[in-house]
């Protein structure tokens, strides 16, 4: 009984933490949206910054015909998946990194009065619908990889793509969410995350080839950012798989993404219970 | 210039020295996160120059030591941004930008001072352990002469004063545009993919590879690089970042007398 009521009260809890980043997230896309040139000279920005990385790729195939035994197209496909990935956990969360700043300057206090989660707060905190200009030049790239190249396509495979974006988004989430806690400890050591976040996104656009086996591995077993495009990739592109990793592990990153985010939410929960105000 | 004045330039880069150097957090995360960048890079150059041994004139080793050299130097030169640039274009935009005109100094000249003691401290602080790391774990290509390291060293001193100069110009932009994320984001752009950051210069395929040579954002990172690497003629290479330096900051002057009679005119 105690059990039941539990889950009802953390159901309960999660639908209110829904609701609570609707409502923040729409105040900020309104705030945008009253500017519409600057929003979108800005989200084209976006789009340019991220679609600058691409172009690092398209020159490096100007004068090479593979990397790592891959093609452009299969490069172009583990980027295209890579950056949606990586792109709309940005926009669900990608606030979170200016949660350093907050504890700082004692702002957070003001989310700790509000009678609404925290984490969703934190999360739609400045809300940037801009961010989609990275979503968009990552369905872009990918687009464009699979014009590339000449994929045998079953089911599985297709069923594969909308399961591998959304995992991929939602272990990025937990990176996001699990390096804001971090900040409740080291406030000033914000630029730590990018390591994981900006430097995992990057280290994912190139085949798993190029890496030393136990940067390979690290990205597998400790920051499993192996499940976001490396493996299910290798499976609709029929490439060995890294590590000898049997195949089936191409459809398990559903899972790893519901473990993440569960541990992020602990790591959470632990860094907010750790945290004392400036007490100024 | 009397001495006086110069002895306030050199208090004012001691301060921007010290003001980074409060940070140790921060120098430390930036430490580690420019050694894992540089990591994920050495593997990606290296698997491109397996497929294209002498790509770009250089060879394995040149390409990696490239790769390190550019994390030890990217806070430093601010080749993304973030040096002085956003505090002043905040000075500019809430109009405290009238009290630093009334102070006895120059405008120009004490926010160089103070650029150059930021960049001093980023050098050192965070941009000799990632180069160090580097130069222990992979096969690095540097000289052994004592004169090739200084040619260097000046060199990265005259990316300095090229870094500042395209930045101050950014920051002026302020006086005219009041929202100044899109030019700093611009500057963001050409910076990082004109000077070699995103991939050494040689690399970039004909015509397009010429014209980024020639273009002032080639000083910061390509330069001193390819000086340290034996690969450009010193000499040459320091009158080439000079100039830029000199046109910049003369352009920055005059962007600034003209900015300068603006505020006078808004005066109110």
């Amino acid at each position: 009984m105690a059990e039941t009521a539990r889950v009802a009260r953390e159901r309960g809890r999660v639908a209110e933490g829904v609701r609570t980043y609707g409502l923040i997230a729409t105040m900020w896309i309104r705030s945008t949206m009253a500017y519409r040139t600057s929003f979108a000279l800005t989200t084209f920005g976006n789009f340019a910054a991220t679609a600058l990385d691409f172009v690092a790729i398209l020159l490096m195939f100007s004068r090479v015909d593979a990397l790592g035994g891959w093609s452009l197209g299969e490069v172009a496909f583990l980027y295209g998946v890579a950056g949606v990935s990586f792109g709309l956990a940005d926009l669900a969360v990608g606030s979170m990194e200016r949660l350093g700043r907050r504890v700082r300057d004692g702002t957070l206090d003001t989310l700790l009065v509000r009678p609404a989660p925290v984490l969703a707060q934190v999360a739609a905190d400045r809300f940037a619908l801009r961010r989609l200009g990275r979503v968009t030049q990552g369905v872009l790239v990918l687009v464009y990889a699979l014009v590339l190249l000449d994929i045998d396509w079953t089911a599985a495979k297709l069923l594969l793509m909308p399961v591998m974006l959304l995992s991929g988004a939602g272990i990025f989430c937990a990176v996001f969410v699990a390096a804001a806690a971090f900040q409740f400890v080291a406030q000033d050591a914000a630029e730590v995350s990018n390591a994981f976040t900006y430097g995992g996104t990057t280290m994912l656009q190139y085949p798993p080839t190029v890496f030393a086996l136990d940067l390979v591995r690290g990205v597998t077993f400790v920051v499993p950012l192996a499940f976001v495009n490396w493996l299910p990739a290798g499976y609709v592109l029929d490439r060995p798989f890294p590590l000898d990793l049997p195949e089936w592990v191409a459809f398990t990153s559903p899972l790893v993404a519901v473990a993440c985010c569960a541990l992020a939410g602990l790591a959470w929960r632990a860094g907010l219970l750790s945290y004392r105000s400036t007490g100024s | 210039m009397r001495v006086g004045s110069g002895r306030l330039y050199v208090a004012v880069a001691a301060g921007g020295f010290r003001r980074y150097a409060t940070y140790r957090a921060a120098t430390a995360a930036g430490v580690f996160t420019n050694t894992v960048f540089g990591l994920i890079l050495v593997y990606t150059y290296l698997a491109l120059w397996e497929e294209n041994p002498q790509l770009g004139g250089y060879d394995q080793a040149q390409a990696v030591t490239f790769v390190w050299l550019g994390q030890a130097l990217l806070a430093a030169l601010a080749i993304g941004g973030g040096g002085f640039e956003d505090e002043l274009m905040e000075r500019i935009r809430t109009g405290d930008i009238a009290v630093d005109l009334y102070r006895p100094a120059d405008l120009q000249l004490w926010w160089l001072a103070a650029d150059l003691g930021r960049a001093v401290f980023q050098l050192l602080g965070r941009g000799v352990v990632p180069f160090a790391f580097g130069s222990l774990f992979f096969p690095v290509a540097l000289p052994g002469e004592v004169s090739r390291w200084a040619a260097f060293l000046v060199a990265v001193v005259l990316a300095a004063a090229v870094s500042f100069a395209l930045r101050y110009l950014v920051a002026l932009s302020a006086f005219w545009l009041m929202d100044g994320m899109g030019v700093t984001q611009m500057a963001w752009l050409a910076g990082f993919f004109c000077s070699g950051m995103l991939l050494p210069l040689n690399v970039f395929p004909g015509a397009l590879g010429e014209v980024v040579r020639m273009l002032p954002w080639s000083s910061l990172l390509q330069a001193p690089a390819d000086v340290l690497l034996g690969e450009a003629d010193a000499l040459g290479t320091f009158v080439f970042q000079a100039a830029w330096a000199v046109a910049l900051l003369a352009v920055g002057r005059l962007t600034q007398s003209a900015a300068t009679r603006r505020v006078v005119v808004q005066g109110g």
